[in-house]
């Protein structure tokens, strides 16, 4: 049975824990909203982008004029997987969601003899996938001196993305991200960036004149198309990560709540038994005499 | 024929404008050009400028928007600019900062883009003494 001492201990330990715990969730709940917020308004950039990269891509997805941003290489053999996880832990099975959906997707390449790349954003993606594929790492984005992320920071990966694919590096990237989709439930997903894909908006695209050609401004805007969607999957995370967080942080909270209260239990147990224990020496002392 | 048309001036971060638009004047990439109510439908990408438009009651505002592309269609002008903020916010160290970046980039490229990136950075010039700052 263990002492009073060592329970009243544990009790103390485990009061401040939760008072940590509490604070971080009511933090990442406030971080939360500006992250909401912030995706919220990102949408109606990415939106108009999507629609006027969809119908101008898709006028020209058969013709022998489409940047190779958008044909692709006209290979598919060398892979790059971007994957995109938190600077931070202790938010629940964030960053393990989107390490396994790599993962299963790194197996499926290389059973299929497919080359694997992998670009990690966030420390914590790297860490975990660092055990097994440290091999297939090619660099490595720090994200954890930013405090917001901003469009600057999409655009730099951008550039780094296409860079490298200019310089043949890769055929096809792919970001891994979680997609928010309400506090408890973030969706872990896979996107392809580049060769560009876009949704096609159904709309008719020949009904605009262009400025200075067709060809001239998809060339100028797939980049942007790409740092957009690099952007928006930020976002999605950032809001991701700090609703995982604040559900984890809740769940810490309760069930250090419950270990509270089972350990005050015990300690009241324990301490009834030890003046029980000496009322029956006392008493017994008293009858033997 | 409406007299007013629906302007959006959204930025990757933000939406900086959504008002009844009279008529708005846009740095195109090959010029200047000033879109008003039933324009054609054109699509145009920016060069780094100042976009002006001028609302419902013939009040102006400008904006230094950086590259990005205008949409004009039969419903209104929607521009998505890279980087937009209202003229009167611009600092010089920001457009400082902008040009430096410009230029960074101008000496970067490769021979075939030589040419765009130098007139992005002189864009980028011409749009601060346009601002006066």
């Amino acid at each position: 049975m263990p002492n009073l001492k060592d329970l009243k201990n544990r009790i103390g330990s485990v009061t401040s824990t939760r008072k940590i715990t509490k604070a971080m969730q009511m933090v990442a709940a406030a971080k939360l909203r500006r992250a909401q917020d912030a995706a919220e308004a990102a949408r109606p950039y990415a939106e108009r982008m999507n629609a006027v990269m969809g119908g101008l891509a898709s006028g020209l997805a058969g013709s022998d004029s489409a940047p190779r941003l958008l044909a692709g290489t006209g290979s598919d053999q060398v892979h790059l997987l971007v994957v995109m996880t938190a600077e931070r832990g202790l938010c629940g099975g964030f960053n393990s969601t989107i390490v396994r959906l790599a993962r299963q997707r790194i197996a499926e390449l290389t059973a299929q003899g497919k080359t694997v790349k992998i670009l990690t954003v966030g420390k914590k993606g790297r860490e975990q996938l660092k055990r097994d594929h440290a091999k297939l790492f090619v660099a490595h984005v720090d994200l954890s001196e930013v405090k917001r992320i901003g469009y600057d920071n999409a655009q730099s990966l951008a550039r780094d993305l296409i860079q490298r694919f200019d310089a043949g590096e890769f055929d096809v990237a792919t970001i891994f991200f979680n997609r928010f989709q309400s506090v408890i439930a973030q969706v872990p997903t896979a996107q392809q960036v580049i060769p560009a894909v876009f949704e096609d908006a159904g709309e008719a695209s020949a009904l605009y004149d262009y400025e200075p050609s067709e060809e001239g401004i998809l060339a100028d805007l797939l980049p942007r198309g790409v740092a957009t969607q690099l952007f928006t999957a930020l976002l999605e995370n950032a809001a991701s990560e700090q609703g995982a967080r604040m559900t984890a942080m809740d769940n810490a909270t309760r069930n250090a709540g419950d270990m509270i209260e089972r350990l005050t239990i015990e300690y009241n147990r324990t301490r009834q038994a030890a003046i029980t224990k000496e009322l029956i020496e006392i008493i017994s002392g008293a009858e033997a005499l | 024929m409406a007299d007013t048309m629906q302007f959006d001036l959204v930025s990757p971060e933000k939406r900086l404008a959504s008002l009844a638009a009279r008529e708005v004047r846009i740095p195109g990439a090959d010029g200047d050009m000033t879109a008003m109510p039933d324009h054609a439908p054109v699509i145009t990408t920016l060069r780094p400028g100042i976009l002006t438009v001028v609302g419902a009651d013939g009040a102006s505002q400008s904006f230094a928007v950086t590259g990005g592309f205008a949409e004009i269609g039969t419903g209104g002008a929607s521009v998505l600019a890279e980087k937009a903020m209202p003229a009167g916010d611009v600092s010089a160290s920001v457009i400082e900062a902008l040009i430096a970046d410009a230029q960074a980039q101008a000496a970067e490229a490769p021979a075939e883009a030589k040419d765009a990136a130098e007139k992005v950075v002189a864009d980028m010039q011409a749009l601060r003494g346009a601002l006066g700052v």
